[in-house]
C-alpha cells in the first residue's frame, strides 16, 4: 500500500490521505534525536559521519542530545567494558519510549577481538539492540546504511513505536 | 525565623563518564564551593580493554592491530612505536626508504591528531564552524591514510621489520593537495580563534600547568612544550630519520590552555613540513613499468598450486596496489632482510620450497616471529607525548609482557592540578586542551 | 660529571645486585629494601622525571629444557635465567634538561620482590607515582608497604583478582554489575568461560 495518496477532487483540493500509523512512522523516521554514547575508536568515525563530509543531517538524524530524557536513539559507539556496563544500562533505562538502540562497531555487536575479562561480549547482554553496524570501525558509508535501516524499521513500526 | 549563622558546605558534582564534553570516557568527581572547584578527582578505567593481557595471548605481529586502538586518533604512531620496540629487541634495522615511510605515516597521523584535538576543544567552547572546517581537513588526510594503508583509522600499517606496502601510485600529489586544504582550514581556524576575544578569555591563563608541576608528573608532549620545555623525542633521542629532517619544536611560555592550542597549531604545520621533506628526500622506490616479467599475483598463486614453479622464478608478482609490499620489486625498499621476522616475497613463497617453509614458519599458529629472550624499552613521540613500549620476550612466539607507557596517563594524573582553583566552566576548556584519549589511557 | 648510574653504583655498594645495558638503556638491579633510598638519591642527583613504574610477573618464566606452558609444542631455543622470585618491579627514571629539552640520562631501577610485598611508595618524590602504583596494585596485586588502603585504578572495586598476573586467565569474566536483574541475560557461568590461554586454539 502506498504511504500517501493525494486526493484530487473538487471538494478537497490539496489534501492528502494516509493512515495515522504511516504518518507517525514517517514523521518519526525523520526526527531522530540521538544520544551518542561514545566510548572508543568508533567515535572517530562517528565524528566523520556526523560532520560535513558525510553529513548525517541529510537523514534528519544529526541532532545529538546529551540528555537521555530527550533522546530516542541510543548510539552505542565503541567498546563497552565491564566497568562501563552499568552506566550504559542506566542511561538506557532513563530514556523515554519509544526508544531504539544502535550498536555501532563490532565491539558493541560481539566484543570484537577483545575477547577478554574486561570487555562485554556484545551490548545485547545489557540492552536490546535494533540495528547492528559491524566494522572496526565501520566506514561512514556503513554507518549511513545502518541509519537508513533503522529509519526503515522506525517507519514500519508506525504508531505503536516498538 | 532568625538565622544568626550560616554554614558553608561544599557540593559534590559527578561529571561523566558519559558527558558531552568528555570526549572519551572518564569520570570527574568534583568538590565545588559555589562555582569554584575545590578538589577534582579523576576516575579512569572505563575503557580498559586489557591490551597488555591481550598482547600476551597473541603472537608478536598480531599485537599490531591492538596498538591501532590505543591512541585511535593517531594509530600510525602506535604501530611505528611498537614495531620499533620489537625491532630493537630483535636487532633488526629497516631500510632507509622504510624509515621514511614510517615517518610520513607518523606525521600524517600527528596532524590528524592535532586537528581533532583543536577542533573538538574549539567546538566545546562554541566554535562549531572551526570544528567542521578541521574535521573536513581531517577527512582529506583520512583519504590519504586510506590510500596508503587500506583503512581510515585502524591502519596496522607497520610490520615487525618493515611496513605493509610502499606508497601507492599518485600518493605524492594526493598528499600535496590534501595539505593545501589542511593549510587553508588551519588558516581559517586561526583567523577565527587566535585573536577571538571570547576564545582568548576562555583559554588564556586557564588550566595552567607550570613547568615544575609538569615535570613532577612526568607530563610530556604538547603539554610540556606549552610549559616551555622543548622536550620532543624526535629531537632529544632521534629515531628513524628524524635527525635528517628540518623541523622546529614549538614551545609556549605559560603552560595554559592557550599555549597548548598554539603549540598544537604550530605542530600541525611542522608535521606537514616533515612529510613534504620526506617525499622530496626519500630514496627512490621501484619504478612502476609494464615489465614483461610481471605476472598477475592470482595467476601466480594458481601456477604455484599446480606446481608450475619453473616459470615463476624469473617473474614478478603484480598484486593489488595495497599489497605492494609482497613482491620482489618492492620488498627490498620497505622490509629489512630478516627472514626470521619478515615474510618472504610472493615470488619466493610460490616459487621455492624454502620460501614456502619460511612463509609457513611465520604465519602458522604456534609459529611466528621469535625475538631472543630479553627486555627493552623504546619510546616515540606520539600525539600526546612520550609513548613507550616495554617489551619482554621469553624466546617464545608470544610476547611475555608488553607494557605501554601511555602519555595520556601522566597528563590525566596532573589534570587535578589544572582544575583545582578554577571554575566549573573552565573544566571544559582545560579538559579539551589535554586531548585525553581513553584508548591509551585505560588500554 | 659522573652519571647518576655510576654514582648510585658507588654509593649503594652491595645493594646493587647487577647492572646491564649502556647509555639510555642502563638498568641497575637493586635489593628491594634499597629502592626507596635509591629513588630519593637518584632524584637528588638530577633524575627529575619518573617515566614509568611497571611490573613483570615471572610465574610462567620457565628455564630452558622444559617447554613453555604457553607453547607446550615448542622448546625454547635459548637458556633462560631462573628468576629469583615472581614479581619484578621496574622504575624508569629520566634526567631531563628542562631548558634544552635534552635527555641527560635514562636509568631503570629494577628489584625482585618477596611475594607480593613491594617497597615503600614513591609518592613523596614524584606525585605521578600515586597513579602508577595504583595501577601496579590493580593489575599485579603488588602491595606498597605504606599504602595499605590503596585503590584500584583501571578495574572496578568489585573485581576479584589481579588480571595481569599470569595465573589470571584472559577469558575469566566476572558478573556484570547492575544489569543482572532478570531483564538481561545473566553473566557468563564458569562453564562458558574460556580455558586458560594455552588452550585457546588447537
Amino acid at each position: 500500500m502506498r504511504l500517501m495518496d493525494v486526493v484530487d477532487s473538487e471538494l478537497l483540493p490539496g489534501v492528502i490521505t494516509t493512515r495515522i500509523d504511516d504518518a507517525v512512522g514517517w514523521a518519526r523516521k525523520y526526527s531522530i534525536f540521538t544520544y551518542p554514547f561514545v566510548t572508543a575508536c568508533c567515535g572517530m568515525e562517528f565524528m566523520s559521519t556526523a560532520c560535513s563530509h558525510y553529513d548525517l543531517d541529510r537523514f534528519g538524524a544529526a541532532f545529538p542530545r546529551f540528555s537521555p530524557r530527550q533522546a530516542d536513539v541510543l548510539m552505542v559507539v565503541g567498546t563497552i567494558s565491564h566497568k562501563m556496563a552499568p552506566v550504559l544500562r542506566r542511561i538506557y533505562e532513563q530514556m523515554a519510549s519509544p526508544k531504539w538502540v544502535v550498536a555501532f562497531g563490532v565491539c558493541t555487536c560481539t566484543g570484537g577481538f577483545y575477547d577478554n575479562y574486561a570487555t562485554v561480549q556484545g551490548i545485547d547482554k545489557i540492552v536490546p539492540v535494533d540495528v547492528y553496524i559491524p566494522g572496526c570501525p565501520p566506514r561512514p558509508e556503513a554507518v549511513l546504511k545502518g541509519l537508513m535501516l533503522l529509519q526503515e524499521k522506525i517507519r514500519k513500526q508506525g504508531w505503536k513505536g516498538q | 525565623m532568625n538565622a544568626t549563622a550560616t554554614q558553608r558546605r561544599t557540593y559534590l558534582l559527578n561529571m561523566g563518564p558519559s558527558h558531552p564534553a568528555m570526549h572519551g570516557v572518564i569520570r570527574l568527581l568534583l568538590e565545588l564551593d559555589g562555582e569554584r572547584v575545590v578538589k577534582a578527582d579523576a576516575e579512569i578505567g572505563y575503557l580498559h580493554r586489557a591490551f597488555e593481557k591481550q598482547a600476551e595471548d597473541d603472537c608478536w605481529n598480531n599485537v599490531i592491530p591492538y596498538t591501532d586502538r590505543l591512541n585511535y586518533v593517531s594509530p600510525l604512531i602506535n604501530n611505528v612505536g611498537y614495531c620499533l620496540a620489537v625491532e630493537k629487541l630483535c636487532g633488526i634495522e629497516t631500510p632507509e626508504r622504510c624509515q621514511y615511510l614510517r615517518v610520513i605515516a607518523s606525521e600524517i597521523s600527528r596532524v590528524t591528531d592535532h586537528l581533532t584535538c583543536v577542533g573538538a576543544s574549539a567546538m566545546e567552547l562554541g566554535a562549531f564552524t572551526v570544528f567542521l572546517y578541521l574535521m573536513q581537513a581531517r577527512e582529506v588526510l583520512y583519504f590519504c591514510v586510506d590510500k596508503l594503508t587500506g583503512a581510515r583509522i585502524t591502519t596496522s600499517y607497520t610490520r615487525i621489520g618493515g611496513v605493509k606496502a610502499d606508497l601507492p601510485e599518485g600518493f605524492e600529489t594526493m598528499v600535496h593537495d590534501a595539505f593545501r586544504k589542511v593549510r587553508e582550514a588551519v588558516r581559517e581556524s586561526d583567523a577565527l580563534l587566535t585573536r577571538n576575544r571570547i576564545f582568548m578569555d576562555r583559554m588564556r591563563g586557564i588550566g595552567v600547568l607550570p613547568r615544575a608541576t609538569a615535570l613532577a608528573y612526568g607530563v610530556t608532549g604538547p603539554l610540556l612544550r606549552a610549559a616551555g620545555v622543548p622536550y620532543d623525542l624526535r629531537r632529544a633521542q632521534p629515531y628513524l630519520v628524524y635527525d635528517k629532517l628540518d623541523f622546529e619544536v614549538p614551545v609556549g611560555s605559560q603552560g595554559d590552555n592557550f599555549d597548548r592550542y598554539l603549540v598544537r597549531l604550530a605542530e600541525i604545520e611542522q608535521g606537514m613540513r616533515i612529510v613534504e621533506q620526506c617525499l622530496r628526500d626519500m630514496p627512490a622506490g621501484p619504478v612502476r613499468s609494464s615489465d614483461p616479467r610481471l605476472l598477475d599475483a592470482a595467476e601466480m598463486a594458481d601456477a604455484g598450486k599446480r606446481g608450475e614453479t619453473g616459470r615463476l622464478s624469473g617473474s614478478d608478482a603484480d598484486g593489488d596496489p595495497t599489497l605492494e609490499g609482497t613482491g620482489e620489486r618492492f620488498k627490498a625498499g620497505i622490509s629489512a632482510p630478516a627472514p626470521d621476522a619478515v615474510l618472504p616475497t610472493k615470488e619466493r613463497a610460490y616459487g621455492s620450497i624454502e620460501g614456502l617453509m619460511n612463509h609457513f614458519e611465520l604465519v602458522m599458529w604456534g609459529r611466528g616471529v621469535t625475538p631472543p629472550p630479553g627486555e627493552t624499552y623504546f619510546a616515540v613521540e606520539a600525539g600526546n607525548g612520550e609513548l613507550g613500549f616495554h617489551v619482554v620476550s621469553d624466546g617464545s612466539r608470544r610476547p611475555y609482557r608488553v607494557r605501554v607507557r601511555p602519555p595520556c596517563f601522566f597528563n590525566m594524573a596532573a589534570l587535578h592540578t589544572m582544575l583545582e582553583g578554577g571554575t566549573v566552566a573552565d573544566i571544559i576548556a582545560t579538559f579539551g586542551s589535554i586531548n585525553m584519549i581513553a584508548g591509551e589511557l585505560d588500554r | 660529571m659522573s652519571s647518576v648510574r655510576e654514582t648510585l653504583r658507588a654509593e649503594l655498594g652491595a645493594a646493587v645486585l647487577s647492572a646491564r645495558g649502556e647509555g639510555l638503556d642502563s638498568v641497575l638491579v637493586l635489593d628491594a629494601g634499597a629502592v626507596p633510598g635509591a629513588l630519593a638519591r637518584a632524584q637528588a642527583l638530577g633524575c627529575n622525571v619518573l617515566v614509568d613504574i611497571t611490573c613483570v610477573d615471572h610465574l610462567r618464566w620457565v628455564p630452558a629444557g622444559r617447554g613453555t606452558p604457553s607453547h607446550p609444542d615448542r622448546m625454547p631455543r635459548w637458556e633462560l635465567p631462573k628468576p629469583p622470585s615472581r614479581f619484578k618491579l621496574v622504575y624508569r627514571l629520566m634526567a631531563l634538561d628542562a631548558g634544552q629539552g635534552a635527555v641527560r640520562e635514562r636509568l631503570a631501577l629494577e628489584c625482585w620482590l618477596e611475594g607480593d610485598a613491594g617497597p615503600a611508595s614513591a609518592r613523596s618524590l614524584w606525585p605521578n607515582a600515586d597513579w602508577l602504583e595504583r595501577e601496579v596494585w590493580d593489575m599485579f596485586g603488588v602491595r606498597f608497604s605504606d599504602r595499605p588502603d590503596i585503590k584500584r585504578i583501571l578495574m572496578y572495586e568489585e573485581f576479584v583478582g589481579h588480571p595481569l598476573r599470569k595465573d589470571y586467565p584472559i577469558g575469566k569474566r566476572q558478573p556484570l554489575l547492575g544489569v543482572d536483574d532478570g531483564a538481561a541475560p545473566a553473566a557468563l557461568s564458569d562453564e562458558e568461560l574460556r580455558p586458560s590461554p594455552g588452550g585457546k586454539r588447537p
